[in-house]
């Protein structure tokens, strides 16, 4: 049989039969009883208590009244519940506070190297002098401090901090996410020297040299080593959602990596497919879960109510897992590769959408009806925002993926704006919301300019709205052109210039944005600003608040 | 609990095995199929391996990062028309038997490199154009690399490249000398020629997705 043939048939039963088992396993109580391992994130009676250490004291008796009014009596958390989370809370300050300090250090710089490359595409002649500056430098130097510097970092402080709260017990093994994480930041710090001194692999996503790997596999997999360690320790009967995303993650990054990097292993077009294989699932088997187990657990955290389905979560992670792993070759549809092997890509990003909108109705559901909760709570404003951008940036790079779409967008500033909408728009953003819910745990004390908090959401918002929407718009018509013969390759390039500098714009209020949280972050490290409620919020004072005693009115 | 574990629990072993056969599923797809399928296809005949000046020539293309704004991988005129645009025609994947890493490229900043030098074979013209793209090609937004040059008063000594610059931009009594980071480079640029018929034999039968035009043997 043709070898095309055989593939496609292949996939095709494959897919038929996972189908079939899908409809059984519905008939057979996938809509069972997932309400216990729903609230297993909660105390004994805590539904219906919201959390949110980054709201003020008027924001969380607000949150409560939104959420719950006249209610506190009825959600009091036990002493010793509380205690113990306490304790599960502490035992990860130390790895959690480094590891998310390193990553706001490294979103500061990725910021700088990104504004400066935005700027070059449109003031050609600045700065030309040094060679580390040039745009080919300095763009893949901003993309690796986002991914590995930033985003990876940021994610694995996340993780580490979720993890004891998720088990129900204290964090084992924080020595080996704190060696993990050091090794990881010397990788990305010699990752950065490398391309700014022109030691690149020359493969997007994949610039840093061999040796320098190194540090990131076995930084990655040391990461993940307290997750496993705590997993043998834990107090639940269940497994929460946000356990699943973790664990996959924190196993699929250092085996992709290792398989991707591996010198002298890939050659040619086959390594163009491998690099689209790393590129798409360092996106979606890597920062996705870490992303979405972030959204999982705050959402319902904040509010004090369950997920809406738990059942659908367990569909939208075996959905994600699968259909998301196949999608990279629609970066290569046009390229000299085989064909087949670009259909499934295409047709695995078109199902995509099953997880996606499994996903997003279970995260939209939890918030719908809440909205009122938004303004009360600054980490649900970012997460919620954040999760409202990955049902976005799916929808449409599913979209992309189809060849009458992928044919205009391609090789384009187009994929550029999808591509922030993705690791931007959702990722980042769920992880400000994040940094800001458990920073306050982390060092015991508040927030210090509550306003700070809304200056960054709104900076960074208003930014990237500008970013995306002219970006998007600029690389759509330049694609259009790029596509008629009769025009000029050269007047694709000049009518992209307005876009590009709307997008200088944007890229700078992001800046300014990460510079305030950045500011804000380290007045806080440092423990500035009015002690308005110091460590009342928080540290051994935290049990009389949860208790019910005084409720912030 | 009064009831038991349900058919749906996850517990460390689903998550760990589930991940990894997915995973094992896609990189099989993804990357050892493709591997398998491409090692059989052999270098076209006209396309010869990249000499050593060439291959540090290709070494300053990847330190510079060409590969953000130019790619390397001319569509079918049936998708885009690139052919009408003179980048040649659709690749495929033998033309790239000697590209280790690959540049095939996602972005087109600039136009497409596959072909520049069958395209463009003028070397005086590509170390201008490296030292002030904005000399040759008006509303250009590539960056110059002046770093590749050193630019001198008085003369060059023998043995030295100089740069012809347009009259508008050359400075009087200033000459421009061409690094030899920069003659590698446009020795690379000028050796991307694969206009040589594609239709070379494939063992595996309908391995190229661009290789529309292939006739069963």
């Amino acid at each position: 049989m043709d070898f095309t043939v055989s593939v496609l048939l292949g996939t095709f039963l494959l897919s038929i039969a996972a189908l079939f088992v899908f409809i059984w396993s519905l008939s057979n109580g996938l809509f069972g009883d997932g309400t216990a391992a729903a609230t297993e994130i909660f105390a004994p009676n805590e539904l219906g208590r919201v959390e949110d250490p980054a709201a003020t004291a008027a924001q969380q008796g607000g949150l409560q009244q939104a959420m719950a009014p006249g209610d506190e009596a009825g959600h009091r958390m036990a002493a010793a519940d509380a205690e113990a989370r306490s304790r599960a809370d502490q035992s990860t300050s130390l790895v959690v506070g480094v590891t998310l300090t390193l990553a706001v250090v490294w979103l500061v710089l990725a910021s700088l190297a990104g504004l400066i490359s935005s700027i070059k595409l449109h003031a050609p002649d600045w700065w030309v002098h040094y060679e580390w500056l040039t745009f080919g430098r300095i763009r893949p130097i901003h993309l690796n401090m986002v991914a590995y510097g930033w985003c990876s970092l940021a994610g694995i402080g996340v993780a580490i901090w979720l993890i004891p709260r998720l088990l129900k017990t204290e964090l084992v093994g924080a020595k080996y996410a704190l060696v993990g994480g050091a090794l990881w930041s010397i990788g990305v710090f010699a990752g950065t020297v490398a391309i700014a001194m022109g030691y690149s692999d020359g493969l997007e996503w994949l610039e840093y040299p061999w040796q320098i790997d190194i540090l990131l596999v076995v930084g990655g997999a040391m990461v993940g080593v307290p997750l496993w360690l705590t997993l043998l320790q834990r107090k639940v009967k269940h497994l929460y959602v946000s356990v699943w995303y973790i664990g996959a993650g924190l196993l699929w990054f250092p085996i992709m990596f290792l398989i991707a990097n591996w010198p002298g292993l890939h050659f040619g077009v086959q390594q163009a497919t491998m690099n689209w294989w790393f590129g798409h699932n360092v996106l979606g088997l890597w920062f996705t879960p870490l992303g979405l187990a972030a959204a999982y657990y705050f959402i319902p955290k904040v509010l004090g109510k369950p997920i809406h389905s738990y059942n659908l979560s367990l569909l939208g992670f075996w959905g994600l897992a699968f259909f998301y792993s196949q999608v990279g070759g629609h970066h290569l549809i046009g390229g000299p590769v085989p064909s087949w092997l670009i259909t499934i890509s295409i047709v695995q990003s078109m199902m995509m959408v099953i997880p996606v909108f499994a996903v997003a109705v279970n995260q939209h559901m939890t918030v719908l009806g809440n909205f009122r909760a938004l303004i009360y709570s600054p980490t649900l404003r970012f997460i919620v925002l954040g999760a409202m951008m990955y049902t976005a940036a799916s929808v449409q790079g599913s979209l992309e993926a189809l060849r009458a779409v992928n044919t205009v967008t391609h090789f384009t500033h187009y994929t550029v704006a999808h591509a922030h909408l993705g690791l931007y728009g959702f990722f980042s953003m769920v992880m400000f919301g994040s940094i800001y819910f458990i920073m306050p745990r982390v060092m015991n004390w508040e927030w210090p300019y509550p306003r700070l908090i809304s200056l960054h959401f709104w900076l960074v918002l208003i930014g990237f709205g500008i970013y995306f929407i002219w970006l998007s718009i600029g690389g759509w018509l330049q694609g259009l052109a790029m596509l008629d013969e009769k025009t000029p390759f050269m007047q694709s390039v000049a009518l992209t210039l307005p876009y590009l500098q709307a997008r200088s714009i944007g890229g700078g209020l992001m800046t300014l944005g990460h510079l305030v949280f950045a500011a804000h972050f380290f007045a806080m490290g440092w423990k500035f600003g009015p002690s308005r409620l110091g460590a009342a919020l928080l540290g051994t004072s935290l049990f009389s608040r949860i208790s019910g005693k005084q409720v912030a009115a | 609990m009064s009831t038991g574990k349900s058919f749906w629990e996850m517990d460390e072993l689903r998550i760990v095995t589930g991940a990894m056969v997915i995973l094992s599923g896609a990189t099989a797809l993804l990357v050892v199929m493709p591997y398998m399928l491409l090692k059989k296809v052999p270098p076209p005949a006209a396309l010869k391996p990249y000499n050593n000046d060439q291959l540090v020539g290709r070494q300053s293309y990847i330190a510079n990062g060409c590969v953000y704004c130019h790619s390397q991988q001319p569509r079918d005129i049936k998708q885009a028309p690139d052919a009408t645009r003179g980048w040649g025609r659709a690749s495929v994947a033998g033309d790239y038997a000697y590209d280790t890493p690959h540049l095939l490229g996602t972005m087109r900043t600039g136009p497409d490199l596959l072909n520049i030098g069958a395209r463009q074979p003028s070397k005086d013209w590509h170390l201008g154009h490296l030292y002030q793209p904005r000399a040759y090609t008006p509303g250009s937004i590539m960056p110059p690399y002046p770093y590749l040059f050193e630019v001198r008063q008085g003369a060059a000594q023998t043995g030295e490249t100089v740069v012809n610059l347009p009259p508008s931009f050359a400075k009087p009594g200033e000459v421009v000398i061409a690094k030899p980071e920069a003659l590698a480079l446009v020795a690379y640029l000028l050796s991307l020629d694969r206009t040589y018929p594609a239709l070379a034999p494939l063992p595996a039968p309908a391995t190229g997705a661009s290789a529309a035009g292939k006739e069963k043997p």
